[in-house]
């Protein structure tokens, strides 16, 4: 008999954890409210009007998506690959796709810079090359965690024992079962471009944290309105995947969209 | 339903790395048998079953279906349905829609699909579960749905990779009757891959035993009980004891003074071990005794005793219930051996 699933109401909620949630919500929410007192309600009017605003968030959402689909295509296939087929290489993997994090962006640059397609060098899509690199840690954790959560090899036997090709496993099968795990993939690389200015700036691209940037030095107000704007139209985002990712995946049984990883519902069955 | 097709595996080989999972295997499934592979873990048996269903490919020997060597068609073209030992349904999918799969893979309409998932969910008995999904049903539920899709697509051979053995025990014994009615009535030949010797005993036509990598004995249920071919066979299935004692010409005298005929090939005259069943033993209490009752266990209809003999070897003897009355634990005891052939096989020390 399977284990008896625990009911999941609220349970007691002891003090000491309000505590900590209050002191987490003090530490957030202070700066944030000391930058909106900073700006003011009218700067939220006028950043839509400063020169540059349209042009560079337009730039970051194009490369938002670009880096996306580049992440998805390279690092979906590759990932499933490994998986079925090289399961020894899952830890090398593990290593290799953490590169990213600890190397500096300078240093990622410059060897990309040499390898790059030279149609590609001045335009603002190297940096999505770039993007690709640095989001590629989350996207592959997002993956393997989804393809984890699945028993990936009977599933893709089952399919093909019914006389699925691959193609059709992939996009039947397996990718369906995968949406949690993509749409984590998603919101990370979204986040991570439209946030990230180190590279931007070294790169000479004015993206929209380039220039929230460069147009504080003259409308300080202004840019911080535009810092707070980029991080609330972020969350909503962000938000909003969250939601109807876990509604969608609990409806068929699957888990929690979470931003790092997709949690398995506890396989809780009984038998009749 | 679907045109009954043979099976033929000829000299299989396969090896990973150093182990050989497949060491020349042959088996001959006959349209419409049911053929179980019985085994320890780790004896081929599986790697058998994924031969055959196209997941590995063995490194010589082919596998013939309905006579053709189906080497080189894809698991996709093979037209086997095979169902899991872990849980495979489609978690996308709710169960009308995991039933149709293969069918949808054939291109076949939405309607037909429909139909026929209908009519293979009525046959496993979850008609009302159609609109469900998965991780709403128990794991027996699972197994039959994986059933209903496999047996779907009408594939020419059924394949059972262990199917039963993630349920618990009460569930197990009623798939075994469905999964068995089920296969009767279609007629369908079926390669079932169990470790359990009694799924294997009360399922199958034939059993094959394998150990490592070969079959050591394929035989009707019945047949491999009563005359097991090799010692390992005689000690896998069922519960054997081993009588000290000696052979000489054909015959192997046990129990200080009981010959009979004695089965067995390049087995040395001298001392071995006579391999009997415990309800081919006899026991009664008796002055001229060889033996103490050590234990005895109630298993219902009958009972089985527990006799340590003069020499130190345990043995266990069946009796009926009825008549072990009188064999108290400690009591002297005479066992016997009434006369039939048994199996000897080297003394082991």
């Amino acid at each position: 008999m399977a284990a008896i699933a625990r009911k999941p109401g609220r349970k007691s909620f002891p003090a000491w954890r309000w505590v900590i949630l209050l002191l987490a919500a003090v530490y957030f929410l202070i700066p944030l409210y000391g930058a909106f007192q900073f700006t003011g309600v009218s700067a939220f009017g006028q950043v839509i009007t400063t020169d540059g605003f349209g042009s560079s968030l337009w730039l970051s959402v194009r490369l938002a998506l670009v880096t996306t689909a580049i992440t998805l295509v390279l690092m979906v296939p590759t990932t499933i690959y490994v998986h079925l087929r090289l399961p020894k290489v899952r830890r090398v993997m593990e290593s290799v796709t953490i590169l990213p994090i600890v190397i500096p962006p300078i240093v990622l640059i410059i060897g990309l810079l040499q390898i790059a397609p030279p149609a590609l060098a001045g335009t603002p899509y190297m940096l999505a090359l770039e993007y690709v690199v640095l989001a590629m840690p989350f996207a592959y954790r997002s993956i393997d965690a989804g393809l984890r959560s699945m028993d990936l090899k009977t599933l893709t036997e089952a399919s093909n024992s019914l006389g699925a090709g691959w193609l059709a496993t992939l996009r039947r099968v397996v990718l369906p079962n995968l949406t949690t795990a993509l749409l984590s993939a998603t919101v990370l690389t979204v986040a991570l471009v439209l946030g990230e200015y180190a590279m931007a700036s070294l790169d000479l691209t004015t993206t929209f944290p380039v220039w929230i940037v460069t147009n504080d030095q003259t409308s300080a107000p202004v840019s911080v309105a535009a810092s707070l704007l980029s991080l609330f139209v972020t969350w909503l985002v962000l938000m909003v995947i969250v939601v109807i990712g876990t509604r969608q995946s609990r409806r068929k049984g699957g888990g929690e969209v979470a931003l790092f990883s997709v949690l398995p519902t506890s396989q809780t069955m009984s038998e009749t | 339903m679907t045109s009954k097709t043979s099976v033929s595996l000829r000299n299989l080989t396969r090896a990973f790395g150093a182990t050989r999972a497949l060491d020349g295997m042959s088996l001959d499934i006959e349209p419409g048998e049911f053929v179980a592979l019985l085994g320890p873990s780790g004896c081929g048996k599986t790697t058998a079953l994924r031969v055959v269903a196209g997941f590995e490919t063995a490194d010589s020997g082919e596998v013939l279906v309905g006579g053709d060597d189906v080497s080189p068609v894809p698991a996709a073209k093979r037209d086997m349905g095979m169902v899991f030992q872990s849980y495979s349904l489609f978690p996308n999918m709710n169960v009308a829609d995991n039933v149709g799969f293969g069918l949808r893979m054939r291109k076949k309409s939405a309607a037909e699909r429909r139909a026929k998932a209908a009519e293979l969910l009525e046959m496993v008995g979850l008609a009302d579960r159609a609109r469900q999904y998965p991780h709403q049903l128990s794991g027996g539920q699972q197994q039959r749905v994986a059933l209903a899709r496999a047996l779907a697509i009408q594939p020419r051979v059924l394949l059972l990779d262990e199917p039963l053995s993630a349920l618990d025990a009460k569930v197990r014994q009623q798939l075994r009757d469905q999964i068995r009615e089920l296969q009767q009535r279609l007629g369908i030949t079926t390669l079932f891959v169990t470790h359990d010797q009694e799924e294997a005993l009360s399922m199958a036509d034939r059993v094959g035993v394998m150990r490592d990598g070969k079959l050591e004995q394929v035989a009707a249920p019945d047949e491999l009980y009563a005359s097991p071919a090799t010692e390992f066979v005689a000690e896998f299935v069922g519960t054997m004891n081993r009588l000290p004692g000696d052979l000489a010409d054909g015959a192997v005298t046990v129990l200080k003074g009981t010959t009979v005929p004695a089965a067995g090939d390049g087995v040395a005259d001298g001392p071995v071990d006579a391999l009997v069943r415990p309800e081919s033993l006899a026991v009664e209490p008796s002055g001229d005794r060889n033996g103490t009752v050590a234990a005895r266990t109630f298993l219902g209809a009958v009972t089985r005793v527990t006799v340590t003999l003069d020499g130190g070897t345990d043995v266990r003897v069946d009796l009926p219930s009825t008549s072990a009355g009188d064999l108290t634990t400690g009591a002297g005891v005479r066992v016997t051996l009434p006369g039939t052939r048994v199996l000897v096989a080297p003394r082991r020390s």
